[in-house]
């Protein structure tokens, strides 16, 4: 069984970052760190092959530039076997469309029953792209998975909704989107770190897939938008819920 | 240009979000309804108080109708039209697919929209809320993901929109996906997104059980509804459906009471926009006392069960 996992290196969410002022881009700082989502997938991934065994193998398809691996290391640390790499200068603010483009080449070419993505990333959370992909593999998707399990050759999920649940299941080859809560993911070990750093990592670029980008929305504008103001903030020295009584007095709640 | 609004039917009635779109849809159009479900004549008649002039349906039995969907609307839709979604699961699993068939992009997290100039224009906000981007996509269909409550839901004159009923495509294997089983998971209390008060639990709650029965107590003593972060969530203490931020609900009540949030990007986008924000943290620093009308710092193990007592004794 051949599982492939989407990753996304990100600017580190918990240090502030910038647009470019001519492009609008996000400016990517060098130290990349991997999508704190991608890691249920990965967890996702290695359970599945822990599950089937030795013939099944789990690749990390990411694209990104390929002079910050750090984020993809800490997934070969977590456990995955290789990864393929899609870099390319052509591809600088690619949109969800272009990127689902470059990663069905990719997947196609290598080969895939099983292909894991998070429901969406932290820094575009658009939470389209996987389903771009599914369209373009022509495969079914198990989306937003909140529980994942294999019988036999189908993949059974449950698939969180607006309401609840639903039980899903599809046959394989699939696209299989998962929530962050899924599964616990695992701490790489000393071991895994090692190892990580003499894993197989292939660049490739968009003429090594036959992928042409193309620009199909622009950044028009971009304004700050006012912030809230804080009001008062005060210690609770156990007074504190006196105030509270006050404010919703005032929004005449009670 | 014609505009189109993808419903799913969710518990037999037209989905929330393609109410909110078709408010805004006929402001400027006659806007066209495909409708995923078993249909009624209440549900059309809703579709078309709201604006909906036609009404496409397909009923795709068990399946998971984005790939049946995303293949009947491509047939449908022409390159000036303007295709508007909802954020819910399948809303997001329709607008991915029906890109991938058409090669079109997809617009997302719309918080306005206009279609008044030769491309269509989005404004969405990035960087939890601090920054508008202004988006024009340059090749058509332009597919539009707007976030929940981005546009108010009004009935409007009405009218009997003309309904038809769509064949189901067959898309072979990648239409294979079925649903075995549906779960409603209930929470108590009045509808979280209508909701004028909003009691929001964050980890700082500490747990399940007696840890968050605080914010349950409040939220029933207030006549408001129970909120929660995506930790929270991510953690099994309460359900998705609870969850709010940006991969959640939108809120807007007109009290918002953040019980151990800390203030997360995710989060803020989900209720920055309520009345009034109340947040009971022990940390000074988090994030939430920056939104806050009124920050309380200290542990609300201690500042809500006092608050709670003395909205008992009222």
């Amino acid at each position: 069984m051949k599982i492939a996992v989407c990753v996304k290196q990100i600017p580190d969410p918990a240090a502030p970052y910038d647009l470019d002022p001519e492009t609008s881009f996000v400016v990517r700082p060098d130290d990349q760190v991997l999508d704190d989502t991608d890691r249920y997938g990965v967890e996702v991934g290695l359970r599945l092959v822990e599950e089937v065994g030795e013939d099944a193998t789990l690749t990390l398809v990411s694209m990104s530039p390929s002079g910050s691996l750090q984020g993809i290391r800490q997934a070969l640390a977590m456990g995955a076997d290789r990864a393929i790499i899609i870099d390319d200068d052509a591809l600088r603010g690619a949109d969800a469309l272009t990127t689902a483009r470059v990663l069905a080449a990719a997947l196609e070419e290598d080969g895939f029953d099983l292909v894991i993505a998070g429901t969406e990333s932290t820094d575009g959370y658009a939470g389209v792209m996987p389903q771009q992909l599914a369209g373009l593999l022509n495969v079914p998707s198990l989306s937003f998975a909140r529980k994942v399990e294999k019988d036999g050759e189908k993949i059974r999920i449950e698939r969180q909704t607006e309401a609840g649940y639903n039980v899903v299941e599809a046959p394989l080859p699939a696209v299989l989107t998962v929530t962050s809560g899924v599964v616990e993911p695992r701490y790489p070990n000393f071991k895994g770190i090692m190892q990580a750093k003499k894993k197989p990592v292939e660049t490739k670029t968009c003429a090594d897939l036959g992928v042409e980008p193309v620009v199909q929305q622009v950044i028009k504008a971009v304004q700050p938008v006012p912030a809230r103001q804080a009001g008062e903030v005060v210690e609770d020295e156990g007074e504190g819920y006196l105030k509270i009584i006050e404010k919703l007095e005032e929004a005449k709640v009670i | 240009m014609a505009t189109w609004v993808f419903c799913e039917e969710q518990g037999g009635a037209p989905s929330a979000s393609s109410l909110e779109l078709l408010t805004k849809a006929r402001s400027w159009g006659e806007p066209a309804v495909f409708y995923v479900g078993g249909g009624s004549d209440d549900a059309f008649a809703t579709l078309g108080a709201h604006g909906a002039a036609s009404v496409h349906q397909l009923d795709v039995g068990d399946a998971l109708p984005a790939p049946l969907a995303a293949a009947a609307m491509a047939e449908l839709v022409g390159p000036d039209d303007v295709v508007l979604f909802g954020m819910g699961s399948t809303e997001r699993d329709v607008a991915g697919r029906l890109s991938a068939v058409l090669g079109a992009p997809v617009l997302s997290n719309a918080i306005d929209l206009d279609t008044s100039g030769d491309q269509v224009t989005v404004s969405n906000e990035i960087l939890g809320g601090t920054t508008r981007v202004v988006t024009a996509a340059t090749a058509g269909p332009a597919l539009v993901v707007a976030r929940p409550k981005a546009f108010p839901a009004e009935p409007g004159d009405g009218r009997t929109p003309e309904v038809t009923a769509v064949a189901s495509p067959d898309v072979g294997h990648a239409g294979s996906a079925v649903v075995l089983e549906s779960h409603v998971e209930e929470s108590e209390g009045p509808d979280l997104e209508a909701a004028a008060i909003v009691i929001g639990g964050g980890r700082g709650m500490g747990g399940v059980d007696e840890k968050w029965e605080p914010v349950t107590k409040l939220a029933g003593l207030l006549g408001g509804a129970v909120g929660a972060t995506r930790a929270v969530v991510d953690a099994g203490w309460v359900p998705y459906s609870l969850q709010v931020g940006q991969t959640g609900k939108t809120v807007k009540p007109d009290v918002y009471i953040a019980c151990g949030v800390s203030g997360a990007m995710q989060h803020l986008v989900g209720m920055k926009d309520s009345g009034m924000i109340i947040a009971i943290n022990k940390d000074p620093e988090a994030p939430i006392f920056s939104v806050a009308d009124l920050g309380i710092v200290g542990d609300v193990h201690k500042v809500m069960p006092a608050l709670i007592a003395a909205l008992e004794a009222r």
